[in-house]
Formats: structure tokens, C-alpha cells, sequence
């Protein structure tokens, strides 16, 4: 996991939310909607200081955190990127069409791409099954997806180089 | 007296009884001999209700009910093997089979395996479902000393999970995400290693399947043995006499010493000599050194000694302070474990009588306790030269060595310990249970401190034991000898926990200034080492209880049953060690702790 190190406001800015929910373990998905509200992300480092403050166990937040997919744990590019890995999805080959993905925008899953226009990231059923293997970009889902059509999928939302692409 | 409770009555499989309110339909059948298969249940923990195998049928609900987590009413009528029943419980356990990486032939718990024993009574022959395993992304962690978590096995259970939340009060191990991807995992999937793990393997004892398990070392010690140029000396912990007949053929609470030394013998183990031994020693050093403290604190006012001062024995507990309480660390006993101690001294006091080269030694010991792997290695833990502990095995992994070298083990004839670092005394089997090692320091403090034997009726200091989470004592000093003086009249404040939820009570009473104890005893697992991570696996209330038994009709069987008396610890510090917190003891038998973080 690649460290960071929170600044002293940060740390201050949790603290102060978890204060107004009186430092009760029983508040932490409301501390954590609302630090996530604030910070737009729940990293590790950030999980460690409310569990600190709440005095709980970081390994339940961490809990909480995977439970619900509202909770994220890596930054959003302006078109966040995620790819089904449920069941369905995974044995019609998301695997090869995440590859695809990785190699296309040279990031890992969690990442985000230097110019944070793009931000890979894996999701759990997301109940289209019918569709697998499904990837979301955004609100937008596309369906029945092939490592071929991830270049034009990203494509669509690279401005200028989009009418390249498609003529491609 | 405990109130009646209302009776209800009911029938299970037609078979009519009376059971008290607030009983389980699982309760229920068990009284009336009828078993239920379980997988997420166990007596240890709070009821979860998940894995749904103990479905019942009740007469009127179209539903089927989970027996361990549905309570009897007035005239239920209970079936637990109709049809319906039957056919859904295979279907569960066809589930669960569909996901699971059922390579039993290479799996650890291949013959002690709860869902291996439910797929062999349901004869699961075809698989209906889809085998999932090859889409599954499994994970397994090996970087623990002390454990192996392998996903591939889990069946989600969560015993592991309120194991690790109930009774040690740490959440190393959590539910993450949901649906088909849920899965027990650590804080961000770290190795085990890498967060607040204490390694008491409480979750490994508590764990159906073979998703957890101990790193086993059978087979380096097969090699050792088999090696001519090494000489291998192995101690056995005072807990391990009383669990491991369990796995070999006795019944729980049977008392196996000789016959363990025995079959040590004929696994070709060069010397076979006692854990207890270094327990009584543990005595001496500690008990001296809480003497030390007692002096520099309400003599001397030395304002850097802390009290209470907290045994040292348990490395689980050590672990888990060092993460938890890190700002406490001075206040526990700088005496290593028993096994330690036993450790440096094979290497150095045991290599010079036999005249050995210790770098031919190799050390093993067979301990009650997964967190005594980790200590081994810990990097400390080499103030002999060498590693002082090479291996460490658990009960249960002794138990596969015997069967594996064709013992007899119920018709065994019994054998003594060698000598040197073989002789030990009731005090020291007692440090296997609960309060055992504060019993044991009490019986020499009070003696040395005044020159009688302890208050208590044929030595045994009954306010100390028993398997209350949290027990208090104290002790009045009254004429003391001269050089203890001021003593006189002093209550001595002692308290006892067990299990790390235990622990972290009288831990946060010592810090809020509530509790003025002097000595605290704290075992990381349930009643002590005979509960330990590493013993036979079912441990349950009723299985500890009796072998705590067992643990203390060896004390009273024992010629000797105080530390000090021990001829060997006598001899030991005659010829080697001097006398108690000598600088060569300090050396040798304590050490010091680290702090760590708090995930
Ligand atoms: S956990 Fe049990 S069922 Fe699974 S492979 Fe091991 S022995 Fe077999
Ligand atoms: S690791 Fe074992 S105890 Fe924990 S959930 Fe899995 S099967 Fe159950
Ligand atoms: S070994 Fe003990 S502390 Fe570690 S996860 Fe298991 S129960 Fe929790
Ligand atoms: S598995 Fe991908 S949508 Fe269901
Ligand atoms: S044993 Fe009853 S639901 Fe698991």
C-alpha cells in the first residue's frame, strides 16, 4: 500500500469529526460518511486515526469500510473507472479486460493516472450479470466488454484525441 | 440459589421433554441424545447463527429454523431429520463444498476437520453446484511464525472473528466486503504478522476447518532427530501433560506425564526433560525480583520501579501489551517464559555438565501455545549464542509424531524425565492453569518473606483459582523475618486474569489508578496454558475444567510443591547461577520488550 502521510490539518479535520459524534465507536459509519464527505477517500492512514479516535479496532473499520461500496479507499479521477469482478463477470474474462485496462492507462487497480483524469478500480457484482462482464466508467455501464474495446471505451472520454479514436 | 426457570415442554422427533426457558432447540436435542450438526456454534462464543446447518423442521412454520440460535417454546414439535431437513442441509453443505478447496489429502486438519466429518456422514458424492474454486482469488498468509491462514479453506463462519473480538477482546480478524467476495481478513489484508495479532492462536482452536492452522515444524524436528551430529533436547510444558491424551485416546482431563516422556523417548528425542523445571525457576527469579520492587517502591520510593508488577510468562500477553498497552511495559516482570529460560540454559548450564558443544544442540520445545513459536523467534531470544529455542511444537503437533511413529501411546509404559533440568515441583505444573503462577509465587514469597508456609490449607490458595474472568486476592504479611521488615502488616494486592478481554480489564483499572494491586498474574488464553492456542482442539468450558482438575491433582500428588525446594533449582544455583537476579541470571533468564503499533 503506498504510504502517505497525512498533514497535521487532516488529522485535525478527522478529529474534529469524530468529536462531534462524541468519539462513540456505536457513530463510525456516520464518522466515516462524513470524513469521506470531507476527504473525498478513505485511505489506510485515515482508517488508523478514527479507529484511534473511536478507540475501536482498525480491522472492523476496515470492515465497515468493504461492506458498503459507497465507502471508497483509493482517490476518484475525474472519470473513475471499475471493473466486475463478481462471479458472473470474472468467468466471462473481466480478468483479461481489467489487464487491458491496466496496460492501456499503465496503473494499477487503486490508482489513479498522473493527470488524475483516470482511476482504476475493481467492484463486486454490481447485478448485471446478463451483461458479463461489466465495466462501469462513471454512471455509465458497458456491457459484454473485450479487452478490444477498452481502448475505444477510454477513448470516449480523452478530449480531442475522442475523433481519433473513432475514425481508428 | 438460582431462580427456577419456567419449564416448557415440547417433542423433538417425537419424542416428548421438559426444558427450562430461554433453551436452544440445540439445547433441547441434546439433551435428549439427538445431535444437530453445527459448524458456526461453539460453546465458547456468542450465538451468530450463519452457516445454517443445524436447520430444523418446527411443525406449522414452512421456514426452517436454525436450532442453535432458535429457543424452545411451549409445545413445539421439532423434527430434525425430515426429509426436508435432510435434503437442505445437504444442500448447504454442498454450498459451502462448491467453494472450498477441498484438497483434504494435503490439508492440515485431514481427520480433525469439521466440515470433512460433515461432507463424510452426508456422503456428498456428486457435486450438483459449480465448482467456484478456480474463479476464486484465495489467498493464503504464511509470513506468521505461529500461523497460516489459508482463505481457500474458510467457510466464513466467523469463529475466528468473535473468538479474536469475545475472548480477546482484539478484532485482529474482521468480515470485509459482502455477498460472494465477503471474506475474514486482517486491517487493509496485511499478513497476520504485520497487525495486532497476539498469536495466542485462540482463532486456530476455534476454527472448524483448516483455514487456520499452526506453522507446524514436525518435520525439522524429524530431521534433527535423524541428524547423528546433533544432540536434541526437548522440554514439555506443564499444560501439555494434562491435553494430550485427548488426541491419543484418553478422555479429557487424564493426567498422561509418563507415558508423554515415554513416547518422547522412543521418538529418539536425546534428553527429555521439563518445562517445570524453568517454572520453578521462574519462581525464584520472580519472586525476587517483585521482593526488589516491593523494597524500592515503599522503602526506597524510587520513583522509576513500577507496581504492579505483571508476570511474563505468556507471550501472547506479551504481544499483546506491546501493542496495546505499550506505555505499561515496565511494569512487566523482565523474567523470560519458562521455555526461554529453559532455552538459554540447554545451550549453555545443560551443555556444559553433559560436556556438548551447544552449537550441536537443538532445542525443541512442545508447548500448549502458538504464541510460543513467535517468541522463539523472536530476535532477543538468543542470549545463549544461539537460538535458544529452535523449534517449537504444539500439543497437537507431538500428538501427529506419535502417531506417525506407530506408539501405543494408551498401553505405553511410563518413564521419568532425565536429570539436571528434569525435577520440578507442584508449584511449578500449576503455572498451566489460571492463577497457577501466582499460586506458586506466593507459596516461596510468603515463605522467604516470613519463614512460615502460606495461611492456606495444605498449601493450596483456593482464592486464586477457579475460571472467573477476574479474581482478586490478597495476602497479609504479619511477622515477618528481620530483613523484611517493612512488610510488616502489609496487604499484599494480587489479581489474576485470563483471556486477553480479561486482561484488558485489570489493565485499564491499573491505569484509571482504581486498582493498588502489587502483583498481577495475566494468561493470554482462556484458564490459562491448558486452554492454550496450541492444545487439543475441541476446547471447551467443560474440557477446561477438566483438565484443570488434572493440573491440580498432579500438585498434590507431588512430593514437593514449592519452588525453592526443587533439589535441580537448588543445585542450579549452587553451581551455575548463584542466587536469584544474579548478573548471570540477568544474562541469561530476563529480558526486555518493544513497543508496537496499535494495528
Ligand atoms: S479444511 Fe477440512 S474439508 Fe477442507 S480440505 Fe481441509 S480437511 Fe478437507
Ligand atoms: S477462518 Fe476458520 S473460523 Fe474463521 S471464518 Fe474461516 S472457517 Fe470459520
Ligand atoms: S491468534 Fe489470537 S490475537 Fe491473533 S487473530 Fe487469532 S485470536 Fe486474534
Ligand atoms: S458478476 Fe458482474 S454484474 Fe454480476
Ligand atoms: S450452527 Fe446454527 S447456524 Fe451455524
Amino acid at each position: 500500500m503506498p504510504g502517505i502521510k497525512l498533514s497535521e490539518k487532516t488529522i485535525g479535520i478527522i478529529q474534529q469529526i469524530c468529536s462531534d459524534f462524541r468519539n462513540e465507536g456505536s457513530e463510525l459509519i456516520n464518522v466515516l460518511h462524513q470524513t469521506q464527505g470531507k476527504l473525498g477517500y478513505l485511505p489506510a492512514e485515515v482508517q488508523e486515526v478514527i479507529a484511534k479516535e473511536l478507540n475501536i479496532s482498525v480491522a472492523k473499520v476496515y470492515g465497515v469500510v468493504t461492506f458498503y461500496s459507497f465507502f471508497t479507499m483509493i482517490p476518484m479521477g475525474e472519470h473513475p473507472i471499475s471493473i466486475c469482478m463478481g462471479t458472473a463477470c470474472y468467468v466471462r474474462g473481466s480478468e483479461q479486460v481489467l489487464a487491458e485496462f491496466k496496460r492501456q492507462l499503465s496503473i494499477e487497480v487503486g490508482q489513479s493516472t498522473p493527470d488524475n483524469k483516470f482511476s482504476l478500480n475493481c467492484l463486486r457484482c454490481v447485478g448485471a450479470c446478463g451483461l458479463a462482464p461489466v465495466v462501469m466508467v462513471g454512471d455509465k455501464v458497458y456491457g459484454r466488454v473485450s479487452p478490444q474495446m477498452v481502448k475505444n471505451i477510454i477513448a470516449e472520454y480523452k478530449e480531442g484525441c475522442a475523433a481519433e479514436a473513432k475514425s481508428a | 440459589m438460582k431462580k427456577m426457570a419456567k419449564k416448557i415442554k415440547l417433542s423433538i422427533n417425537g419424542i416428548s421433554l421438559e426444558v427450562e426457558q430461554g433453551t436452544t432447540i440445540l439445547e433441547a436435542a441434546s439433551h435428549a441424545g439427538i445431535i444437530i450438526p453445527t459448524l458456526c456454534y461453539h460453546k465458547d462464543l456468542c450465538i451468530a447463527g450463519n452457516c445454517r446447518v443445524c436447520v430444523v423442521e418446527i411443525a406449522g412454520q414452512k421456514r426452517l429454523s436454525a436450532a442453535c440460535a432458535t429457543p424452545c417454546e411451549e409445545e413445539m414439535e421439532i423434527l430434525t431429520n425430515s426429509m426436508n431437513v435432510h435434503n437442505s442441509r445437504k444442500q448447504i453443505i454442498e454450498l459451502l463444498l462448491s467453494e472450498h478447496n477441498a484438497d483434504c489429502t494435503s490439508c492440515f486438519k485431514n481427520g480433525n476437520c469439521e466440515l470433512q466429518k460433515l461432507a463424510s456422514d452426508y456422503k456428498i458424492l456428486k457435486q450438483d453446484f459449480i465448482r467456484l474454486v478456480p474463479f476464486k482469488n484465495y489467498t493464503i498468509d504464511k509470513y506468521s511464525p505461529s500461523i497460516i491462514k489459508d482463505d481457500s479453506k474458510c467457510i466464513r463462519c466467523q469463529r475466528c472473528v468473535r473468538t479474536c473480538a469475545e475472548l480477546q477482546g482484539i478484532n485482529a480478524l474482521t468480515v470485509a466486503y459482502k455477498g460472494d467476495q465477503m471474506k475474514i481478513t486482517t486491517f487493509f489484508e496485511k499478513p497476520i504478522n504485520d497487525v495486532v495479532c497476539s498469536t495466542c492462536g485462540q482463532c486456530i482452536n476455534h476454527c472448524p476447518t483448516g483455514a487456520l492452522v499452526e506453522k507446524n515444524y514436525i518435520e525439522k524436528v524429524w530431521d534433527a532427530i535423524a541428524d547423528k551430529s546433533k544432540h536434541v533436547v526437548v522440554q514439555t510444558a506443564p499444560a501439555v501433560r494434562v491435553g494430550l491424551g485427548e488426541e491419543l485416546g484418553f478422555g479429557p482431563g487424564e493426567r498422561v506425564t509418563g507415558k508423554m516422556v515415554a513416547a518422547l523417548k522412543r521418538l529418539g528425542f536425546d534428553a527429555v526433560m521439563d518445562t517445570d523445571f524453568t517454572a520453578d525457576l521462574t519462581i525464584m527469579e520472580e519472586g525476587t525480583e517483585l521482593l526488589t520492587r516491593l523494597k524500592s517502591v515503599l522503602v526506597d520510593h524510587n520513583p522509576e520501579v513500577k507496581l504492579p508488577m505483571a508476570t511474563s510468562c505468556s507471550p501472547g500477553w506479551i504481544k499483546y501489551i506491546e501493542h496495546i498497552f505499550p506505555d505499561f511495559l515496565e511494569h512487566l516482570s523482565t523474567c523470560k517464559s519458562p521455555q526461554q529460560m529453559f532455552g538459554a540454559l540447554a545451550k549453555t548450564y545443560y551443555a556444559k555438565a553433559r560436556n556438548l558443544a551447544p552449537e550441536t544442540i537443538v532445542s525443541v520445545s512442545i508447548m500448549p501455545c502458538t504464541a510460543k513459536k513467535f517468541e522463539a523467534a523472536r530476535p532477543e531470544m538468543h542470549d545463549s549464542g544461539y537460538r535458544d529455542v529452535d523449534y517449537v511444537l504444539t500439543t497437537r503437533e507431538l500428538a501427529i509424531m506419535i502417531k506417525q511413529a506407530g506408539i501405543d501411546f494408551v498401553n505405553l509404559e511410563e518413564s521419568h524425565f532425565d536429570r539436571l533440568m528434569g525435577e520440578s515441583t507442584g508449584a511449578a505444573v500449576i503455572f498451566g492453569a489460571t492463577g497457577g503462577v501466582m499460586e506458586a509465587a506466593l507459596r516461596t514469597v510468603y515463605e522467604i518473606v516470613t519463614g512460615r508456609e502460606v495461611p492456606f490449607e495444605n498449601l493450596d490458595i483456593i482464592p486464586v483459582r477457579g475460571m472467573e474472568g477476574v479474581r482478586e486476592a490478597s495476602i497479609k504479611i504479619e511477622n515477618p523475618l528481620e530483613e523484611w521488615a517493612f512488610l510488616d502488616g502489609v496487604e499484599l494486592k494480587c489479581a489474576v486474569a485470563h483471556g486477553l478481554v480479561n486482561a484488558k480489564k485489570v489493565m485499564e483499572s491499573i491505569r484509571s489508578g482504581q486498582s493498588a494491586y502489587h502483583f498481577v498474574e495475566i494468561m493470554a488464553c482462556p484458564g490459562g496454558c491448558l486452554g492454550g492456542g496450541g492444545q487439543p482442539i475441541p476446547t471447551s468450558p467443560e474440557i477446561r475444567r477438566k483438565r484443570a482438575e488434572a493440573i491440580y491433582a498432579e500438585d498434590t500428588g507431588m512430593p514437593l510443591r514449592k519452588s525453592h525446594q526443587n533439589p535441580e533449582i537448588v543445585k542450579i544455583y549452587k553451581d551455575f547461577l548463584d542466587h536469584p537476579n544474579s548478573e548471570k541470571s540477568h544474562h541469561l533468564l530476563h529480558t526486555h520488550y518493544t513497543a508496537r503499533e496499535r494495528f
